[in-house]
């Protein structure tokens, strides 16, 4: 499985140590050490809320340059049904996929058409019974990440099966090698993304020991390139194949909503309400709910941070394209294939525990409650922690010293003026 | 002897929007010690539907959480109206809650009963006009 790889990094250049980002991090992964930030790489979840929220721009997804296409002889784009609303060309998928084409990639594959059968064996899923209630979807790699480092709980309610973009990528790469005769290797099957999870979904994919990804290119980076190549002057090819219900899923709601026969679902948005609907999922606040869909951005991938366009403009134009579209998903005929099932366990990562021996935490435990104690419990973040209370508990993990708190040594420091009117002469 | 951690909290009667600040924060405390998930669970379903009883039924009230090596305890006091008939407040379905209360979704009267199921040890102790405390124990292994 993977190590802790992270596509969210800082351009140590622009950030001013300003603390905008790391009180709203869900994983508390951001610290400012040293004037500078710093993410600890095994808690974070590249939900991107620290790039969406950094005034200064210093926080960035890396995402892989377009040169990439080069290594392959035969490159296919997979395409988020996101991406046809970023632009203003009458919400016409096949002349972004054209564009595409013309802008070095060899096809194109519609994650929309991945997303439909993902649906099918969801809804197969959900009649048979084989994951607990209510089933929590994988389509958000941020979300399952979120799950796993603060979640352990709910870790058997996550829908097994890979993402859309995942089952898009082997498709593609089966479809490429058969149309071809390649060897698999010389085909490239490329990601257009809204966001850093899916940058590290390809890298480290959750739930599956590889993934056919071979790359990921953010939306953000291939928008200028494509628009050139839209002009209205020809009709392009038909190669859009999607319905309506999968390209639903490029918004918040649209997986929920393509579910046969699932009554009760639940939908949530951005990462601090859906970290609150989790907690509640935890203590079974909800008992008659069958499907939870939870997306780390606002809106869903078209709130993605890497999306040029305003996420609720580009749902308007969603809409229309649905509609024009039209088209219904089928029940699932047979077993759901390989392909699309986790070949391995989502397995809890305590990266948010104490640490040690059950003494030894409830030890730290208590040390870290006297330290927070001594401190102002202000949370203004000038330490470089996000609370109090995490800086007591960098201290007891040794990684921080009390004395960071301003406001602590300014209380020292005026102590000790005192002392030296008072009595006059240097205490020391 | 190995160290034990005390936690306690003051729940506000008759209001919603924090009920269930308590149970939340024990449970991330725990989670944080790093105690078994399955246990956890049961402590923080247990505590949530105390917390609320203490807001919805007492007025408010105190609890004390003391958390070692083999257990989780809680102690939930208060000073409200007490309870006149423990058995008949322990039936599933049994409760008092008002239309008002229950059009919150609350006063299904499963509270206690599972109060009860969720924990390994239930004490009760009540006396009209005077309070009513409750003990809950949680073994963890
Ligand atoms: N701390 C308390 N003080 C006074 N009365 C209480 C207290 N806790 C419970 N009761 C009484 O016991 C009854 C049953 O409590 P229980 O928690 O089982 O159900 P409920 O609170 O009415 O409904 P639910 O918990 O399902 O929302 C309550 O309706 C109330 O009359
Ligand atoms: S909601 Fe979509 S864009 Fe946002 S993190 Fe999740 S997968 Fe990425
Ligand atoms: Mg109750």
């Amino acid at each position: 499985m993977e190590g802790f790889i992270h596509s969210v990094t800082l351009e140590a250049q622009l950030c001013n140590g300003c603390t905008n980002c790391i009180k709203r991090c869900p994983t508390q992964a951001i610290r400012v050490r040293g004037g500078k930030e710093v993410i600890e790489a095994e808690r974070c979840i590249d939900c991107g809320e620290c790039i969406r929220l950094c005034p200064h721009r210093a926080k960035r997804a890396v995402s892989d340059p377009l040169t990439l296409l080069d290594r392959f002889t035969y490159r296919v784009a997979i395409v988020p049904p996101s991406l046809y609303v970023q632009y203003n060309h009458q919400e016409n998928q096949d002349l972004v996929l054209d564009a595409l084409c013309r802008a070095g990639f060899d096809d194109v594959f519609e994650e929309a058409e991945a997303s439909q059968l993902i649906s099918q064996a969801t809804s197969r899923i959900l009649a048979t019974g084989s994951t607990k209630r209510p089933v929590i979807s994988s389509a958000c790699p941020a979300v399952t990440r979120l799950i796993r480092v603060r979640f352990p709980q709910l870790i058997q309610h996550v829908l097994p099966l890979v993402p859309p973009m995942e089952l898009a990528a082997r498709m593609a790469r089966r479809r490429a090698v058969e149309r071809t005769a390649l060897p698999p290797e010389k085909v490239g099957c490329i990601a257009i993304v809204p966001c850093p999870a899916k940058v590290t979904m390809g890298r480290a994919p959750v739930g599956s020991s590889h993934s056919a990804l071979d790359g990921a290119v953010a939306v953000s980076e291939i928008y200028p390139k494509l628009l050139p190549l839209m002009d209205g002057g020809h009709t392009p090819p038909h190669r859009a194949a999607a319905g309506a219900s999968g390209l639903g899923w490029a918004a918040a709601g649209g997986e929920a909503h393509g579910l046969l026969g699932v009554e009760n679902h639940l939908v949530a948005d951005g990462i601090e309400n859906i970290t609150r609907v989790l907690e509640d999922l935890e203590d079974e606040k909800y008992d008659s709910i069958d499907f939870v869909e939870l997306r780390a951005c606002p809106g869903g991938c078209l709130g993605g941070v890497l999306q040029p366009e305003n996420p609720y403009i580009a749902r308007t134009k969603l809409r229309a394209m649905q509609r024009s579209v039209g088209g219904q998903v089928e029940p699932m005929e047979g077993e759901i294939p390989p392909e699309m099932l986790w070949d391995t366990d989502l397995t809890y990562a305590p990266v948010l525990e104490l640490g040690g021996t059950r003494g030894e935490r409830f030890e730290r435990y208590n040390r870290m409650q006297t330290i927070q104690r001594a401190l102002p419990g202000l949370d203004c973040g000038a330490c470089g922690a996000p609370t109090c209370e995490a800086l007591a508990e960098d201290v007891v993990r040794g990684m921080a010293q009390v004395t960071d708190c301003a406001l602590l040594r300014c209380r020292q420091l005026e102590a000790r003026l005192k002392g030296l009117e008072k009595g006059g002469g240097a205490e020391e | 002897m190995s160290e034990s951690i005390q936690l306690e909290y003051t729940v506000p009667g008759n209001d919603f929007t924090r009920a269930g600040e308590a149970s939340a924060d024990l449970k991330s405390t725990l989670k944080r010690l790093g105690l078994p998930a399955a246990e956890v669970r049961r402590i923080a379903i247990a505590l949530y539907e105390g917390e609320i009883n203490l807001a919805i039924h007492a007025g408010g009230g105190q609890i004390r959480v003391t958390v070692d090596d083999h257990q989780v305890e809680m102690i939930l006091t208060d000073q409200g109206p007490g309870i006149p008939d423990i058995p008949k407040a322990m039936e599933e379905g049994y409760s008092t809650a008002s239309a008002q209360v229950r059009s919150l979704g609350f006063g299904a009267g499963m509270g206690l009963p599972n109060m009860k199921r969720y924990t390994d040890e239930f004490d009760i102790q009540s006396t009209v006009g005077v309070g009513t405390t409750i003990t809950m124990r949680v073994k963890i292994g």
